[in-house]
């Protein structure tokens, strides 16, 4: 990791991480024993040779080693910085029980890095085949999906209610962990071989089910994008926002750089971000480069954060202060936002999840004055599409229900990434994509 | 981009707008809306989709803040960069026997392909619509045609009843019975109006505008109270049952910009001057 210093990094968006220079990437290349059995690639969900570009790289083929990645993951700019590549490759290379495991990560982001610069376009080499492909969103899920079968010779249509492509990658993800242009270029890659985007499109409105039915395949990739609410006294308080809407509104509207752009979105001198994932995270430190002091309430300790070490440290860096064992019971304010009254939290016997469960301790009650809050404490399954389509049978949670291949109980229609799982990683969401991908692939060329 | 194919004011500062949608205009149905967005630098709008021609939807909008004075300043053959949409659920057009359908000011856009729908359906439809005077009274002409009846009213008395729409909704209900109703307008007249059938329970609808980010349920900005629920205007409603909205909520949200759309208006303005026009983008 080769971060900006805190006190610069705080005064814009720019990127955190300024990555590898190309001898600092020979010299970590070097440093992997190129395994006979790699764990590394088993640790990747779409199994990436992993040692193989790594090879390359020691020995300063990085346009080789990009094509050796390009053959399972089309978006290793993108996953190169937000891979949770510790409990991943990172987290299973065998040097990690001596020292550290080889920032494989910071590598494969260093060859994309290359090529996005040099702006070479990747050319689909293969014959048409005709077969027309629907593709419901274009977060990670739905990128994956239209370039594994746009390399097999089909016609993939990308459908996306937003005015961007990306989902996530641009409404979530801030700017200073994952740069805007970098998904852009990665997308355009994509769309070179010949992906047709279609953005203002919301399927289930703006394509009828019929009109889906058409296409010879479908893949369902619309993510995660339905935040929770805790359900507390003045929610509805100005000033209190679902994480999903203030990033929205910073990262794809751009309200940081309001009245240049129209959306705004409340300056804060004081924020209170609840939840302990990546997305709090990231929550908070929007709020700080917006100028906020921050205070994050989990309701665990530190070690049961679910979100990224690396993320909650930055965070830490970044002057974000952490109440920990703490819940909050209820919004303060009469017209906007005041304060947070929380409670304190007892830890208890595991839940399902294998981490303590909480429970309130009576008359603990303490007030954290702020102007902002922001709930960060999940997404679902965006429920519109399974409305317009009864038959399609749905899962847990608002999922809809798939088999191992992505299959759904429609023939044809296949899904993929967090509408199959609820929210989890951008990693998996483009592992299932490609699984389902193949069995697409595999289908129609019966 | 979506091509602008006519644009004109219809009453001081209320402005007509058909543009070139085909992928909204193809599935859009009554109460649905449209989420609009001028340039690379503007913010995501809602507006209803007030009529629709071939490949063409009609939305109606008051030019008062940044972005709907900028919209306002286009012409015909102009683009606009995004229209989403159709959005929301639409309307719940069914047979009902009489149905009344209101609209104040602005919202008397709405009012017409709503109207238009319940007849095609088989109801016995009255419009009522109202404005603050004779000026600012618009679409008189086409809910005439779409109505078995219709009802004016203005605050001055400068034409039609001199009076609210709810005054014409307490005299027709006491005159026969009615089987739902409509009422689009600002929030205040909304709730007020809605209050004139609670006691006689009359199924009513109202079409909420809160403030929106995405309009696909995935930011909650919009959020409002329908009895004891938090629901999403943009995926849940627009329309919503009456007598169940949290008005006073609705209308305290929709003021937690208001700072900020003064400063976004004032900046437009000065950049107007500098530019020498609003197209100079």
């Amino acid at each position: 990791m080769n971060d900006r210093p805190v006190n610069e990094r705080l005064k814009d968006f720019k990127e955190v991480d300024s990555g590898l220079t190309s001898d600092e990437a020979v010299l970590e290349a070097l440093r992997c024993i190129q395994c006979k059995k790699p764990l590394c690639i088993g640790g990747c969900p779409v199994g990436i040779d992993i040692p193989g570009f790594i090879k390359l790289i020691s020995e300063r083929e990085f346009e080789k080693a990009l094509e050796v990645i390009y053959n399972d993951n089309l978006l290793p700019a993108i996953c190169g910085r937000v891979c949770p590549q510790e409990n991943q490759c990172e987290g299973v290379c065998i040097l990690s029980n001596k020292e550290k495991g080889v920032a494989i990560g910071s590598l494969e982001r260093f060859v994309a890095d290359r090529a996005l610069v040099q702006k070479s376009n990747r050319k689909c080499s293969v014959n048409p085949t005709n077969k027309q492909i629907a593709i419901v969103g274009s977060g990670p899920a739905g990128l994956t999906g239209a370039a594994e079968l746009a390399k097999k010779g089909h016609s993939v249509t990308i459908f996306e209610s937003l005015h961007e492509a990306g989902g996530v990658l641009v409404y979530g993800i801030p700017e200073f962990r994952l740069p805007k242009w970098i998904v852009k270029r990665e997308i355009e890659q994509i769309l070179s071989l010949g992906v047709s985007l279609k953005i203002n499109h919301l399927v289930g409105k703006s394509v009828s089910p019929e009109e889906l039915l058409q296409f010879d395949a479908v893949l369902i990739a619309t993510g995660a994008g339905l935040p929770h609410f805790m359900g507390l006294p003045g929610e509805h308080l100005s000033g209190v926002y679902s994480a999903n809407e203030f990033l929205t509104r910073v990262n794809l509207m751009h309200a940081n750089d309001f009245p240049k752009y129209d959306t705004p979105v409340k300056q804060g001198s004081r924020t209170v971000v609840i939840g302990g994932g990546n997305v709090a995270m990231d929550a908070a430190r929007v709020a700080r480069r917006m100028g906020a002091k921050v205070t994050l309430i989990y309701r665990r300790r530190r070690d049961d954060l679910p979100a990224r070490n690396a993320e909650v440290i930055r965070a830490e860096e970044e002057g974000v202060s952490f109440v920990f064992c703490s819940n909050p019971i209820k919004v303060l304010g009469d017209e906007a936002v005041t304060g947070v009254e929380c409670l304190q939290m007892a830890l208890c016997e595991p839940d399902e999840s294998g981490r303590p469960g909480t429970e309130p301790v009576p008359g603990t009650n303490f007030v954290i004055d702020c102007d902002i809050c922001i709930q960060a404490i999940g997404q679902d399954p965006n429920p519109l599409l399974l409305q317009s389509m009864p038959s399609l049978k749905s899962g847990k949670k608002g999922t809809i229900a798939v088999d191992i291949n992505g299959k759904t109980s429609i023939p044809h229609i296949f899904a993929a990434g967090d509408i199959t799982t609820g929210a989890a990683t951008v990693i998996l969401a483009m592992g299932s994509a490609k699984t389902a991908a193949d069995e697409i692939h595999k289908m129609i060329s019966i | 981009m979506y091509l602008i194919k006519s644009i004109n004011e219809l009453a001081p500062k209320i402005w007509q707008i058909w543009v070139n949608a085909p992928h909204v205009a193809f599935h859009a149905k009554a109460g649905q809306f449209v989420i609009l967005r001028i340039n690379e630098f503007g913010e995501r709008i809602p507006l209803t989709i007030s009529a629709i021609e071939g490949d063409d939807i009609r939305c109606i909008f008051m030019a008062v803040g940044k972005t709907t004075s900028a919209l306002a300043a286009h012409r015909s053959g102009d683009y606009i960069r995004d229209v989403a949409g159709p959005l929301g659920k639409p309307s719940e057009i069914k047979k009902y026997g009489t149905c009344v359908v209101i609209g104040g000011g602005a919202g008397i856009a709405c009012c017409p392909i709503i109207a238009r729908s319940l007849k095609a359906d088989g109801n016995v439809v009255k419009g009522i619509i109202g404005a603050r005077n004779a000026e600012l009274l618009i679409l008189e002409d086409e809910m005439r045609d779409s109505c078995d009846e219709l009802f004016i009213t203005t605050d001055d008395g400068s034409k039609g009843v001199h009076g609210f729409v709810s005054d014409i909704l307490k005299t027709e209900i006491q005159k026969g019975s009615i089987d739902a109703v409509w009422i689009i307008g600002p929030a205040i007249m909304m709730k007020v109006t809605s209050e004139v059938t609670r006691p006689v329970k009359i199924r009513t609808f109202v079409s909420l505008n809160p403030i929106m980010v995405d309009g696909t349920g995935m930011c909650g900005s919009c959020r409002v109270k329908i009895g004891d629920q938090i629901q999403f205007a943009c995926v849940d409603g627009p329309e919503f049952d009456a007598h169940k909205v949290d008005f006073d909520l609705l209308m305290k949200r929709q003021r937690a910009y208001l700072q900020e759309e003064k400063l976004a208006l004032e900046y437009h303005n000065k950049e107007q001057c500098k530019c020498g026009g609003p197209n100079n983008e």
